[in-house]
């Protein structure tokens, strides 16, 4: 008798293998997120770098005004307050409440972008002015092109949460779960931002 | 929360066109991707062969003679991504991960099939965008590392296409990377432990976190790359306020762990086939998962051993060259547990044997090689030089390229239910042996005395031993040839192979052979123990 | 038992003696021509030494496994089940570490002693001259390093040249001429990408950054001719991009001086 023909025995006799799985997406999504995640350190880690080894051509303006990026950091953290909101409401079968909530964070988001491009058109320098001009653009260009994209899918679902015939409802959280998650992903990358490229 | 495994089970029928049709379609099957990834990798494979040979040829003679310069500089450019990021990448790690991750783990499919199959589409557009760059108005020119300021001065578009291309393979490397994580670590079968897995599960789980967290620092740096050449930002150029260094830190942040997404699959795939053959257990499992993780860690932390002479300070150095030596003991832990492995069992002979024994000495020596590159001094000397090339096509070509043919034969009974032929793959093996060795060995002499690498012409006094090269270079060539006619004979009346021809124990084998769409007729077996060769095992087996 | 030990040890003792022996008779390297070459050459040794001894040594167990548990035919049956060996595997964990341990060790004596762990000589005119940031290639300390006698050159690597002034006597050569076991310091610079000096017969190289002007010492051991390479990929004719380095004695260095210069010194 060989190996295989016994170890075959064995292996035919367990019991029914379930066909179900857990849902692995939200999973699938946290990888997704940490990858993102490595794009942006390595944006902060080359500004951090340049700002410790490459001094600035004299006259370049590197000090940045603070109320509207505070701001945008207030807007940021209420939003994922609401997005909270919006996910509690529709756990309690409330659509049309999570969807109020959701177009409220869709809104933030909005006036966070709008912000955001106010500050770029009253910023004394552009995107080639110097080095530090240039990553600064770069950073928030990034994070304001996910801001975007996390708006976009906000608004799309808050039309999917719709009442009846809309496809997100108690049962089907995880659109509204993801979306959830990257927005939180996209405010966090928000302060930390804040903190680097605006306090520092 | 739950969702059917049925659901994906319509998918598969809805969406699957039959016959050979199905591998130009958009299929979700794990097994169609698999042998898609395959096929169009060595489609790549064969191109990027051809530059080699190109690059050989012009080396043949001291001058500047078979290629005008800057085409030769845009072969070596095309040669180098082609063969990492078209063929080696792809092929270690979506070919055999797609078709054997899923029988490993006991799944019928991977976690996420259509993201898998995002994945391997956008592979040829971006392969064939890159190589139709040449004929538009040149390809790159500043070589697989693109270092500015050189890509940010050399002519635009080309160096633009390659910035796509590498992120779209990128992208494409990162949701396979996902979707393999997700796989192993989600989708195994009930009653299936982490510690039960066959080794290449853990070779890939450690390759998919290195793709994960480094591939996206690598399109992050290319991004900023294209803004310097497009819009004239100055991230890294020194014209305008740059740090050239910055992009060099970057772009090894990823590189040195690709290195490591190269061969850490086939690492995985070794272990699988040198059991089934000397009909032992895998020598030190525990241990080899270890080193595997041990890899891992210190992979990510190793990189400025590439830039020793970029002006790094001497404290930079020293801890470079301290983590990159002891990468050497997790590795050498592995060629230990290999050979052990060997060690009285009952080896049979064969191409895939044989392969895999030339994989062993191959990436001992390159190995070897890159331990003493490690160390700063030495490094001083041969950085940049044909020495650097002999050591990393010991491991790229010696060490996966090998492993890649040895799974060929391994494994291409399960895909076809056909046997290749063993005569032609010895013929195979032994012209493969003697060519690469003769074309590579020499290269550590060259570097040594003087011949920097990337260059088209080069002093007199190197031409014979150029010539060895490339005489080595021409036998690799040529032995494709018995591979290719050895697949074609089998493809039209190879010997049939039965369900298991290697009487092997790893779950890809308890099927049929070619395999059902869903892998498996009823449930997935659970094998607990994927090595459990040896005598006294079917005796402890019989006992339970 | 005791027999099989004695075959084990004869062979151990043959793959150390063939070892050392190519490792000290096989001359792999080009002809030693600074005070740096010599130390590198020692570690190139040792390496090659150890790295004999590992390769032959695991060529070899590869192959007698194949031949001596070679599958015979119409044989059948699995080998031994041998799952692993604790202790075995701690000893190849230790073992290694230990090697790559005492590696890294004697490897970082040799950097030091090739001037790896120096502070930059600020004193020196040149370099001071204004407060510019500067980054130090590997450079050694020598014995007859006749203080603030050093030759300063100052290197320009631009596609696809290397030019090197004199600054004492104000003149630019295509060559570089210096005196022999004198220690030379180079300020190099690059005007365009990256390139990289190196001397193979030094065993020195050194990356020419643009934006990061990079001092580099020498001192030459050995009167002759050697080329200066470009190592970096900067274009299409790199390849092409070299330069001679010729090493004279002090009053032939003179005469070639006085030639070449354009103001009056004296050197
Ligand atoms: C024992 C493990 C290894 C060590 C210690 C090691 C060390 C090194 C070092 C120090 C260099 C830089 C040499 C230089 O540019 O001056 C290098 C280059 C390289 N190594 Fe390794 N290496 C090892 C394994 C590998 C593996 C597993 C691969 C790939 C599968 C690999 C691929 C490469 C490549 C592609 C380069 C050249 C990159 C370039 O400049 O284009 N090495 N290695
Ligand atoms: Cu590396
Ligand atoms: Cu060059």
């Amino acid at each position: 008798m060989t190996t295989l023909d016994s170890s075959k025995e064995i292996q035919k006799s367990t019991p029914e293998v379930s066909k179900n799985h857990e849902d692995f997406r939200m999973f699938g999504l946290v990888t997704f997120l940490i990858a993102d995640g490595m794009t942006f350190a390595g944006f902060f880690a080359a500004y951090l770098t340049y700002k410790a080894v490459n001094p600035l051509p004299e006259g370049a303006i590197y000090e940045l005004e603070l109320p509207i990026p505070t701001l945008n950091t207030i807007l940021l953290l209420v939003s994922s307050a609401t997005f909270h909101k919006a996910g509690k409401a529709l756990l309690k079968d409330k659509n049309s409440d999570s969807q109020k909530w959701l177009i409220l964070t869709a809104f933030l988001g909005i006036i966070f972008l709008i912000c955001q491009l106010f500050e770029y058109f009253h910023l004394p320098f552009g995107l080639t002015d110097n080095l530090f001009a240039s990553t600064f653009y770069a950073l928030t260009g990034f994070h304001g092109l996910h801001v975007t994209l996390g708006t976009l899918m906000i608004l799309i679902i808050s039309w999917q949460t719709r009442l009846n015939t809309g496809r997100i409802t108690s049962k089907n959280m995880f659109p509204l779960e993801a979306v959830e998650l990257y927005w939180h992903f996209v405010d966090g990358i928000w302060v930390i931002l804040f903190i680097i490229l605006y306090l520092l | 929360m739950t969702i059917s495994i049925d659901r994906q089970k319509d998918n598969h029928q809805r969406l699957q066109p039959n016959g050979w049709l199905r591998y130009f379609s958009f299929s979700l099957d794990h097994k169609v991707i698999g042998i898609q990834y395959m096929v169009c990798g060595f489609l790549f494979y064969l191109i990027g062969g051809t530059l080699a040979s190109a690059i050989r040829i012009e080396l043949a003679s001291p001058m500047s003679d078979f290629l005008p310069r800057d085409v030769y500089n845009q072969f070596l450019t095309l040669h180098g991504t082609i063969m990492i990021f078209l063929w080696i990448v792809p092929v270690v790690n979506g070919a055999f991960g797609n078709y054997l991750i899923p029988f490993y783990v006991g799944a019928r499919d991977m976690a996420f099939p259509r993201l898998n199959a995002v994945a391997f589409w956008l592979i040829p557009p971006s392969g064939l965008m890159l190589i139709a760059s040449y004929f538009v108005e040149g390809a790159a020119q500043s070589g697989w590392t693109a270092y500015p300021p050189l890509s940010i001065t050399t002519p635009q578009s080309g160096q633009i296409i390659w910035i796509i291309s590498v992120l779209l393979l990128g992208g494409s490397s990162i949701f396979g990377g996902i979707n393999f994580i997700a796989t192993i670590i989600k989708l195994r079968r009930p009653g299936l432990k982490l510690m039960q897995l066959p080794m290449y599960c853990w070779a890939m789980l450690g390759t998919s976190l290195l793709v994960v967290l480094s591939t996206p620092v690598l399109a992050g740096t290319l991004i900023l790359l294209s803004f310097d050449i497009v819009a004239h930002t100055g991230f890294f150029n020194p014209v305008l306020g740059g740090n050239v260094v910055v992009y060099q830190h970057l772009f090894w942040f990823y590189s040195h762990p690709a290195v490591y997404i190269m061969v850490l699959p086939a690492f995985g795939l070794v272990s699988e086939i040198l059991p089934v053959h000397s009909r032992k257990p895998l020598f030190g499992y525990t241990t080899m998962v270890y080193s595997i993780m041990g890899i891992v860690v210190l992979g990510l932390v190793v990189w400025a051993h590439h830039m020793f002479t970029s002006g790094t300070p001497p404290w930079m150095r020293l801890f470079f060259t301290i983590a990159t030596s002891f990468i050497a003991v997790p590795t050498g832990i592995k060629f230990f547990n290999w050979v052990a492995t060997l060690w009285g069992g009952k080896i049979s002979i064969n191409s895939a044997m044989l392969f895999s024994c030339g994989f062993i000495i191959n990436f001992v020596f390159g190995g070897i090689t890159g331990v003493a590159l490690a160390q700063v001094p030495f490094d001083i000397h041969v950085h940049d030089t044909y020495f650097v090339v002999a050591h990393f096509h010991y491991i790229v070509y010696g060490g996966t390229v090998f492993i890649i043919f040895s799974s060929i034969y391994h494994w291409f009974p399960k895909v076809t239910g056909k046997m290749l032929g063993e005569k032609l793959g010895i013929i195979h093996f032994a012209i493969t042996f003697i060519g690469f060795n003769l074309c590579f060995a020499p290269q550590h002499w060259l570097g040594l005395n003087g011949m920097p690498r990337r260059v088209a012409e080069y002093d007199p006094q190197f031409q014979f031993v150029n010539q060895i090269s490339s005489i080595g270079a021409l036998l690799m060539a040529i032995s494709t040839i018995p591979f290719l006619v050895n697949i074609f004979l089998s493809v039209r009346n190879g010997k049939d192979s039965g369900d298991n021809p290697w009487n092997a124990l790893t779950p890809e084998w308890l099927t049929s052979s070619p395999p059902p769409v869903e892998n498996w007729e009823g449930d997935a077996p659970l094998v607990v123990e994927p090595y459990g060769y040896g005598d006294s095992f079917s005796q402890k087996n019989k006992k339970i | 038992m005791l027999n099989k030990n004695i075959y084990l040890i004869l062979i151990i003792s043959c793959v150390f003696g063939i070892s050392f022996w190519i490792g000290f008779n096989v001359n792999l390297l080009p002809a030693e021509a600074s005070i740096n070459a010599p130390i590198y050459d020692e570690l190139f040794k040792i390496l090659f030494v150890i790295g004999l001894i590992i390769f032959i040594g695991m060529t070899l167990a590869v192959i007698y496994s194949l031949f001596k548990f070679k599958r015979r035919k119409d044989e059948i049956g699995d080998g031994i089940a041998l799952e692993g060996n604790l202790s075995l595997e701690i000893i190849w964990t230790l073992i290694p570490s230990i090697i790559v341990l005492i590696i890294g060790i004697y490897s970082y004596n040799i950097y030091d002693r090739m001037g790896g762990m120096k502070e930059l000589n600020h004193s020196h005119e040149m370099m001071s001259s204004n407060n510019e940031k500067i980054w130090a290639g590997i450079s050694q300390s020598s014995n007859n390093d006749i203080a603030n006698n050093n030759l300063s050159v100052e290197v320009s690597a631009m596609q696809f040249a290397f030019l090197f002034n004199y600054p004492k006597g104000e003149f630019i050569s295509g060559e570089l001429h210096v005196p022999v076991n004198n220690k030379v310091s180079m300020r190099m610079e690059s005007k365009d990408v990256i390139h990289a000096f190196w001397v193979p017969e030094f065993r020195i190289k050194q990356d020419i950054i643009p934006g990061q002007p990079t001092i580099l010492n020498f001192t030459p051991t050995k009167i002759g001719k050697y080329p200066i390479i470009c190592a970096e990929l900067c274009g299409p004719y790199h390849g092409g991009m070299r330069a001679s380095i010729i090493v004279e004695d002090e009053s032939d260095y003179k005469d070639w001086f006085n030639k070449n210069k354009k103001t009056e010194v004296d050197l």
